[in-house]
């Protein structure tokens, strides 16, 4: 299982109803489903991401994030996950709060840009960091709203988000016990479980 | 069953020669209208064969035009196949390999189910505008019908575009249980009022021809050709896209740097008339269309499909709230639009995607890119094509998993 999976799983509870923001070729989808029963709905543009999802027997919409999600009544799943693509939306802000409007609790996976790798990489060539995990150059990448994992507490905060759990994991999904110390630093990927304040 | 024999004249992902059969009933089938159809006649075509627990029947609902001839040939020199041939076959969207088809010609339809242009057994006369005015839902219980006949319990989907579609959400409602998958493409949860005005002038052309006699015009052994002409014609130009047309009638360069300066402006003989005859190649075009389909098409039943198509609202009788009607809905839903389809354009296709989220269903939506407006249902688009035919491997997929 990927590692990322494996905590993303812990949240979602049995047959429940999961909206996945940015779904890909529904693999993650396709994986709650076959472990947890899911009822899921995926949002996707990308072609190719479409017929996969298809294949994977996962429903899939075709509909742009950066357009309105009006067409989903509010408290109308129990999960919305968001991974790996709150970097390229154009409006993250927005969409954070259309997740928590949507679902119960949401889950946001994003690259930690505040990574140790990131800042050396541009104190130490003084150019936009591009790495295997973020190959894009700044010019052509999808990936347009970076943040950091304290860039992200503070918009929890800010937005009046509770924040359930907060992990912080490598790129190959594995945590340890100095990520936990300096997340912000050592995490290479940030992923929350957020829910709105009762 | 459908005799279906390979012929080596035929393409080898062709269904080949079929034969269409009529069932007749005898049970009355009362109408929406109120009034009741004593007794009718289907007449159908099934390619592929049906498997012995009889789970991988699919129905195909025809659109405006459209009947039981799906696919396939009926006599060695026919030109032309079926209307969705494209994706009726083996190895096709919906593989004969793995289903059993059903399609059928609605009732009030001039193909050979009962129609206007059906004898009356009341009066041994035409039926003519007698024959009642029927509704998609009267269609469907039609089916209904047929489907007992067939000895088929539940359908593994049910497939259909435009008005097609209309009856494949129609199923979804009125038997929920009795279909595992809904495919309805390039369809409107209702018609808008600029839907209604296009089918109204075709009606007033069909009603207006001299040769319509009140609509008894076979009594007269004649038939309102001009109005059904014309009836066509102003359908056909919503069923194209102006991007298509600009493509369809601007091959001729010329005097223009590229074909698309010309906008679909090819002239027919080279040079401008100055009368009032045909100048434009997209004239003769339309007349050309309008003629065939006059040749071949009763008026009555345009009339017929026309009203079914306008009448077509499954939220009447939930206070127009669409989502209420999918509320016992348990099949999954699939929807496609496309981009230049502008008598039912994207948005009334996301309509029925938000109203069926709204019911908490499973819905899969695409929207493809295309240029040929509402006719790109029955084209081989090839973004459209690759995901009906995965959708239906997947969907086959579940039944075999589920049986064994």
């Amino acid at each position: 299982m990927r590692p990322d999976w494996e905590i993303i799983q812990q949240w979602i509870e049995p047959n429940s109803r999961v909206l996945d923001l940015g779904c890909g070729d529904g693999s993650l989808l396709h994986f709650l489903k076959t472990t947890k029963n899911i009822h899921e709905i995926g949002l996707e543009i990308d072609d190719n991401n479409i017929l996969q999802c298809i294949e994977n027997g996962v429903n899939v919409i075709e509909q742009n994030l950066d357009r309105s999600l009006s067409n989903f009544q509010s408290n109308s799943f129990d999960t919305v996950l968001l991974t790996q693509t709150l970097q390229a939306l154009s409006k993250p802000d927005v969409l954070i709060d259309e997740m928590l409007r949507i679902g119960k609790n949401g889950i946001v996976t994003f690259p930690n840009f505040g990574n140790w790798k990131s800042r050396l990489y541009l104190l130490n060539k003084g150019r936009m960091p591009v790495s295997k995990f973020m190959p894009h150059a700044w010019y052509n990448t999808p990936n347009i709203h970076f943040c950091t994992v304290k860039d992200f507490d503070a918009l929890c905060v800010e937005k009046n988000i509770k924040v359930l759990t907060r992990t912080v994991v490598d790129s190959q999904h594995r945590s340890s016990w100095y990520m936990k110390i300096w997340p912000n630093l050592l995490g290479e990927i940030a992923v929350y479980h957020i829910s709105k304040y009762q | 069953m459908t005799l279906t024999t390979m012929s080596d004249s035929f393409p080898t992902d062709s269904v080949g020669l079929v034969k269409p059969q009529v069932h007749h009933f005898d049970e009355p089938l009362t109408l929406r209208s109120g009034k009741v159809l004593p007794a009718y006649d289907l007449v159908v075509e099934t390619y592929g064969t049906l498997n012995e627990e009889k789970t991988n029947a699919v129905l195909v609902c025809h659109a405006l035009s459209g009947d039981h001839h799906a696919a396939g040939y009926h006599n060695l020199d026919d030109k032309k196949p079926g209307w969705w041939d494209n994706c009726i076959g083996p190895g096709k969207a919906i593989d004969t390999n793995l289903y059993h088809v059903v399609s059928l010609n609605n009732l009030g339809g001039c193909a050979g189910s009962t129609g206007p242009a059906s004898i009356n057994p009341e009066t041994g006369k035409y039926y003519g505008p007698d024959f009642p005015v029927i509704t998609v839902r009267d269609w469907v219980n039609s089916q209904a019908k047929l489907m007992d006949r067939l000895g088929i319990h539940k359908w593994a989907a049910v497939i259909g575009g435009s008005l097609g579609g209309m009856q494949v959400l129609r199923w979804a409602i009125s038997y929920p249980e009795r279909l595992g998958h809904a495919i309805s493409i390039a369809v409107a949860p209702k018609l808008s009022a600029q839907n209604i005005a296009f089918n109204e002038v075709a009606r007033h052309s069909i009603i207006s021809d001299p040769n319509f006699h009140n609509g008894r015009y076979l009594e007269y052994d004649t038939y309102p050709k001009q109005g059904l002409m014309l009836a066509r014609m102003v359908g056909h130009i919503t069923y194209l896209s102006d991007s298509a047309m600009r493509a369809k009638f601007g091959k001729t360069v010329m005097d223009f740097q590229t074909a698309g300066d010309n906008f679909g402006r090819d002239l027919r003989t080279g040079k401008l008339s100055f009368g009032f005859n045909v100048d434009f190649q997209v004239e003769s075009y339309l007349h050309y269309q309008g003629e065939r389909f006059s040749e071949n098409f009763d008026a009555n039943t345009y009339l017929l499909m026309t009203k079914a198509l306008d009448y077509f609202d499954p939220s009447v009788d939930f206070e127009g709230d669409l989502s209420r009607a999918f509320a016992n809905s348990s099949c999954k839903f699939m929807l496609v639009s496309f981009s230049t389809d502008w008598r039912f354009p994207p948005e009334r296709s996301r309509e029925i995607v938000r109203d069926l989220l709204r019911a908490g269903k499973e819905v899969t939506y695409l929207e493809i890119e295309a240029d040929q407006g509402h006719d790109a249902f029955l084209l081989p688009i090839p973004r459209y094509v690759k995901a009906f035919s995965k959708y239906l491997q997947r969907v086959h997929e579940e039944l075999v998993n589920h049986a064994s």
